[in-house]
């Protein structure tokens, strides 16, 4: 081992926690008040228009043989049973199965309410937005794009053995855990330069007035059904991509984590070969 | 291998402080979403979350101007079944007798802040200048239908009205009524845009779906089209155009029947 690394560091500066944190924030507001719309017509398809027969995902419900509903989900023409979660479920837990897409467990507000989602969704869908360009305005000219985010070209060839490490749940200790590793990198810039700006994008191609801006611009994304389906793809992205950073942050030193993205102080992991006899 | 030192010297304080934390979560979340419910509750926090309708409404004008157009469609693109939605065959007696005789007997009315108010016939509206569209139908709930539609500009009827300077909206009255025609509340569907929707070229009042009289189902006699906002603003079984100054003293103030159940006023969204 090299040189024993400074015990602490100050690895998140404070205009990053903070825009962190309102992140957080807008993207499960957004997530779940999402699945509120999505619920006013749980359907998705690929093209300029509905073609009614044909979604490529549909969730509904079916007569119960013994009475009542039972949930069901198609997805490319294949029935799966989802009964209790999609399709149909007891709304708060409560009282008999209604039929609803997404439970209200899931849903802003619980109960089904299309204009209510809306009005969460559209404020919050600002806040996030404002939030994001602040970000990447903040990353560019802080240096923190080229310093933390972009990996080096050493850092990149040592990619399988990232892959490696993650594999095996080993992480970085002492000196390379003051660096993001290259499949973080990789991960933080696919989603802070791919799936979010998609997500927007596709949102917006949702609105008719923005699809005004310029003849014929959704159709670039397939055309305003397809931006639909792409909204919610890339959204289940994004839920993807907080399930395995939450998923990290919990094997890794849990609150010494969570614990710099509050205060920014971050206690470097020490090397636990180290102290093998 | 990194191991905290709590996890690795004492496994059931972690374990139990684990189910702390995990109870504590799934506390947190359900406490959470009770108060996203009771705020949505909450007029004053509606109020705040409604506003952003006019950010969105003031950027959208910035970036799509007040003239810019509505993606139009070519014959390819028309579904074969123009789906129908809202009133679908209204129960209103006066509705349906007009609709025995095949709107022989319906006028539109224009109205309100105008010096030279009238009415028009089906047939007289027909003799119109026309415009024929192939426009995408996007609902509030989701799904878009593509659709060619044929109608008189409303451009064209608001210059023979002559709308006095002081008007600021064009408020359209329907004829179906979304609740019990028989009650005593009047239910009937009716909805308001601005000069700059009402101006707009591709702003019609379409007789016309699919080169065919326009169906019972999609709003005959006569239905508006606002291209570049939702479904719900295209009002349906037009009876009467009126041109206001504000909205607020109609109905339940906010400018149309799904604005009064929550939705948005301005729907470019």
């Amino acid at each position: 081992m090299t040189s024993p690394a400074p015990n602490r560091i100050y690895r998140h500066r404070l205009p990053v926690r903070v825009m962190h944190w309102i992140n957080v924030i807008c993207l499960t507001i957004l997530l779940m008040s999402g699945l509120q719309i999505f619920n006013a017509h749980p359907a998705l398809y690929w093209g300029k228009d509905s073609s009614f027969a044909q979604p490529w995902v549909a969730i509904g419900a079916l007569n119960a043989p013994g009475g009542g509903v039972t949930g069901v989900t198609t997805i490319a023409g294949h029935r799966f049973s989802t009964d209790g979660v999609l399709g149909a479920s007891k709304v708060g837990g409560e009282g008999a199965k209604v039929v609803r897409a997404f439970p209200s467990w899931a849903t802003i507000p619980g109960p089904q309410w299309l204009s209510m989602g809306r009005h969460w969704h559209f404020f919050f869908a600002w806040l996030f937005v404002l939030n994001g360009i602040a970000y990447v305005a903040y990353a560019i000219a802080s240096g923190h794009l080229t310093r933390d985010l972009l990996p080096t070209r050493a850092e990149l060839r040592q990619i399988g053995r990232s892959i490696k490490d993650h594999l095996l749940f080993r992480h970085e200790t002492g000196a390379a855990a003051t660096r993001y590793n290259v499949l973080q990198n990789l991960a933080y810039l696919a989603v802070i330069f791919g799936l979010l700006p998609l997500v927007i994008v596709a949102g917006m191609a949702m609105s008719p007035r923005l699809d005004a801006v310029a003849a014929g611009w959704v159709d670039l994304l397939g055309g305003r059904q397809s931006a639909r389906t792409l909204h919610f793809l890339a959204a289940t992205g994004l839920l993807l991509f907080v399930l395995v950073h939450l998923f990290e942050v919990l094997i890794n030193g849990a609150w010494n984590q969570i614990r710099s993205m509050l205060t920014g102080w971050y206690v470097l992991p020490v090397d636990d070969k180290r102290t093998k006899p | 291998m990194i191991r905290k030192p709590i996890s690795s010297g004492q496994p059931k304080a972690a374990a139990s402080r684990r189910t702390a934390l995990r109870a504590a979560l799934a506390g947190l979340g359900a406490a959470s979403l009770a108060g996203c419910d009771r705020l949505s509750n909450n007029a004053a926090f509606v109020d705040v979350l409604k506003s952003t309708q006019h950010l969105s409404h003031g950027a959208q004008r910035l970036v799509a101007g007040r003239k810019a157009m509505a993606q139009e469609f070519s014959q390819a693109d028309v579904a074969a079944h123009f789906k129908a939605n809202g009133t679908l065959a209204p129960r209103d007696a006066d509705y349906q007798a007009l609709m025995k005789d095949g709107f022989a007997d319906w006028k539109l009315q224009v109205g309100g802040l105008v010096d030279a108010p009238a009415a028009f016939t089906l047939a007289e509206l027909r003799a119109m200048p026309s415009r024929t569209q192939i426009t995408r139908h996007d609902c509030v709930e989701g799904w878009s239908t593509i659709g060619k539609w044929k109608g008189v500009p409303l451009s064209h009827l608001l210059a023979l009205v002559k709308p006095r300077p002081q008007a600021k909206f064009v408020v359209f009255r329907c004829a179906d009524s979304m609740e019990d025609p028989n009650a005593s509340a009047d239910s009937r569907y009716y909805e308001s845009v601005d000069m700059d929707d009402a101006y707009h070229v591709q702003t019609v009042l379409a007789y016309e779906l699919n080169d065919a009289p326009l169906p019972v189902a999609n709003g005959a006699p006569l239905r508006a089209r606002i291209e570049r906002q939702l479904g719900y603003k295209h009002a349906k079984y037009l009876m009467r155009v009126e041109l206001v100054e504000r909205f607020d003293q109609i109905r339940g103030g906010q400018g149309g029947y799904w604005e009064d159940n929550g939705y948005e006023w301005y729907a470019g969204i």
